[in-house]
C-alpha cells in the first residue's frame, strides 16, 4: 500500500546524529533526554490545562450554561488565571501528617502519567519510547498511579481522605482487569503488543470496523472501565464531592491540589489516546480496505490532526458520560465489574480467539 | 434459564436508559440556543426580572403621589430583624379628630432579609416588593430609606357604603357624614 505520510522518525534521527556529531556520546545521550523531558513537560502542562477548560466548557454547553467566558475570547485563559492563582496559596502541612508520603503523593500520581505518556505514538514515528510491549507497559505504568492515591490517603490523617482511597483502591484493582482483557482483544488482532505495529496493522481499516461485533463490545468495555480506573464520574467514588467533600485530596492545598488535578486530566487524555491508538487506529487515517482513491484523499489529512481528533472524540464521550450518569454506590460499582464486565470481557475474548483462528476478520 | 434470560434484559435495559439520558444531554450539548443563562453586565439595559422577584422594599405611590400607608405600624411589629422603622405623626381630619397618618416609613436595606412578611401582613396593600437589585453602594447610610415620597398623601377610598358594622364602633355615625 502506497504510503505518503510523513515519517517523525527521519527528522529525530537527524537531530540524534547532531548531537552525536557535535558532543561526546554521554552528554549528547543528557541532552536528548533533556529535550524529551522539556517538550514531554510543556506539552503535559498545556494539554492537562486546556483539558480542564474543555471539561468546564462541555460541562457548561451540556448544563444549558456557558461556562468560563471572562478571561480572555470565550474564558481561554481562565484556566491559567487558576494554575497562577494555584501557584500562590500556601501549602498548608497536617498536623500529625505522615509529612514524607504526604509530599510524595502527588508526585507519584503525576509521575505515573508522565510516564505512560512517553509511549504514545502522536503520529508516524513521534514517540519518546517505541516498546515491543508497549500496550503492556501503558496499562502497569497508568496503574501505578492509584499508589500516589492510597498514599495521600493515607498520609493526610483524614476520614475523606483514607475512604475516599480505599475505595479508589478498590475501584482501579477491579477495574485494572477489564481493561486489560479489553486491550488484549486488539492484541490478539493485530499479533503484537506494540503500539506502532498495532497502529501500522490498521492500514486498511480500524480495528473497530475490522473486528466486528466483538471488538465493538470489547472498545465499550474498554470505556467504560477505562472511566472507572481514572477515577471520573460516574465512577468518581474516590472524590464523591458530596460525600467525601474531595476525597483523597481533601487535606491538600496549592500546587500539590493542583498536581492530582492535573494528574487525573491528564490520565483522561491518555486512557483516551490509548484507545483511540488501539482500536480507532491513533494517527491512521481513514482507510477502507483496498479503496485508493478514497485512502489517498484520507492521507491529504495530516495524521497529527487524525490522532488528536479521534483523541478529543473519546475525551468528549468520557466527558458525556460524566455529565450525563449519576454516581454509582461502591457495591453497584463492583457488581458491574465482576458480574457484567469480566464475565462478558472473557467470553468476548474467547470469541475473538475463535475469530482470529478461522481468520474470519477482515484483514 | 430464567436467570440468564434476565441477565441479558438487565444489560440491554440498563444500556437503553443510559442512553435516554445521554441524549437529552447531548441534545443539549448541540443546541446551544437553549443556554439560559443571563450575562449580566452586558444585557443590563434587557435585564428583565420576574415579577416575584424580591428587589427592595417599596411603599408603591400611584402618579398623583398617593399611596395607601395609614402609619398603622404592623410591619413593624411584624419585621423579624427590626429593618422597618414607623414614624407616625397624627394630624386633624375634616371632622376635627385626630388621625394617624404616616410621616416617615424608615427602611433600612442593610438590616432586610427579603422575608416579606411586612407585605404579607400589611392590611392596606400599600408596600410592595420592587425588581429593582443593584443596591452597592460606598457608604452604608445610603442603605437607610424613606418609602414615603415627600409630599405625598394617603389615598382616601370613596367611602362605599358598608355593611352594618358591629356595635363596637366607637363612631357610628361618622360613616354617612363622608
Amino acid at each position: 500500500m502506497p504510503f505518503n505520510i510523513y515519517d517523525f522518525s527521519g527528522t529525530t534521527k537527524a537531530i540524534d546524529q547532531f548531537l552525536y556529531a557535535k558532543m561526546p556520546p554521554t552528554w549528547a545521550f543528557i541532552t536528548e533526554l533533556a529535550i524529551v523531558g522539556l517538550i514531554i513537560l510543556l506539552f503535559y502542562a498545556v494539554i492537562g490545562l486546556y483539558l480542564v477548560y474543555l471539561e468546564r466548557k462541555v460541562c457548561a454547553f451540556m448544563q444549558n450554561r456557558v461556562g468560563p467566558n471572562r478571561v480572555g475570547k470565550w474564558g481561554l485563559f481562565q484556566t491559567i488565571a487558576d494554575l497562577i492563582k494555584l501557584l500562590m496559596k500556601e501549602l498548608i502541612t497536617i498536623r500529625k501528617a505522615d509529612k514524607l508520603l504526604f509530599n510524595i503523593a502527588p508526585f507519584i500520581v503525576i509521575i505515573a502519567s508522565f510516564m505512560a505518556i512517553a509511549a504514545i505514538p502522536f503520529a508516524k514515528g513521534l514517540h519518546a519510547v517505541d516498546f515491543n510491549i508497549g500496550v503492556f507497559y501503558m496499562m502497569a505504568v497508568s496503574s501505578i498511579g492509584v499508589i500516589g492515591i492510597l498514599l495521600a490517603g493515607w498520609s493526610s490523617n483524614s476520614k475523606y481522605s483514607l475512604i475516599g482511597a480505599m475505595r479508589s483502591g478498590a475501584q482501579v484493582v477491579s477495574y485494572e482487569l477489564s481493561v486489560g482483557l479489553a486491550l488484549l482483544s486488539v492484541v490478539i488482532f493485530s499479533g503484537s503488543m506494540q503500539l506502532s505495529t498495532i497502529i501500522e496493522s490498521q492500514a486498511n481499516g480500524w480495528w473497530i470496523f475490522k473486528g466486528h461485533i466483538p471488538a465493538i463490545i470489547s472498545f465499550v468495555i474498554f470505556l467504560i472501565a477505562s472511566t472507572a480506573e481514572i477515577n471520573r464520574g460516574p465512577f468518581d467514588l474516590a472524590e464523591a464531592e458530596s460525600e467525601l467533600t474531595a476525597g483523597f485530596h481533601t487535606e491538600y492545598s496549592g500546587i500539590r491540589f493542583a498536581f492530582f488535578f492535573l494528574g487525573e486530566y491528564m490520565n483522561m487524555f491518555i486512557v483516551a489516546s490509548l484507545a483511540a491508538t488501539v482500536f480507532l487506529g491513533g494517527w491512521m487515517p481513514l482507510h477502507i480496505g483496498n479503496l485508493q482513491g478514497f485512502n489517498h484523499v484520507m492521507d491529504f489529512i495530516p495524521p497529527i490532526f487524525w490522532y488528536f481528533g479521534k483523541t478529543i472524540f473519546i475525551m468528549y464521550l468520557i466527558m458525556w458520560f460524566k455529565w450525563t450518569f449519576p454516581r454509582l454506590r461502591i457495591d453497584q460499582l463492583l457488581t458491574l465489574e465482576w458480574k457484567y464486565l469480566l464475565p462478558i470481557n472473557l467470553v468476548n475474548i474467547l470469541i475473538i480467539s475463535f475469530i482470529v483462528l478461522m481468520g474470519w476478520y477482515i484483514k | 434459564m430464567n436467570s440468564v434470560g434476565k441477565y441479558f434484559s438487565d444489560i440491554f435495559y440498563g444500556l437503553k436508559s443510559l442512553w435516554k439520558g445521554l441524549m437529552v444531554t447531548g441534545y443539549y450539548f448541540v443546541h446551544p440556543k437553549q443556554i439560559v443563562t443571563q450575562q449580566y453586565p452586558e444585557n443590563r439595559k434587557e435585564l428583565k426580572m420576574f415579577d416575584r422577584f424580591k428587589g427592595e422594599l417599596i411603599l408603591a405611590h400611584d402618579e398623583n403621589n398617593f399611596h395607601h400607608c395609614n402609619g398603622c405600624g404592623i410591619c413593624q411589629l411584624n419585621c423579624p430583624n427590626g429593618s422597618i422603622e414607623i414614624i407616625a405623626d397624627s394630624v386633624p381630619n375634616e371632622d376635627g379628630k385626630a388621625e394617624r397618618i404616616i410621616d416617615k416609613h424608615i427602611y433600612h436595606l442593610s438590616m432586610c432579609t427579603f422575608c416579606a412578611l411586612c407585605v404579607k401582613s400589611c392590611p392596606s396593600n400599600a408596600l410592595a416588593f420592587s425588581q429593582e437589585f443593584e443596591h452597592a453602594v460606598f457608604d452604608r447610610n445610603k442603605l437607610t430609606k424613606v418609602l414615603n415620597q415627600p409630599g405625598s398623601r394617603i389615598k382616601k377610598e370613596p367611602k362605599e357604603p358598608k355593611a352594618p358594622k358591629p356595635p363596637t364602633d366607637t363612631v357610628p355615625k361618622s360613616n354617612p357624614a363622608n
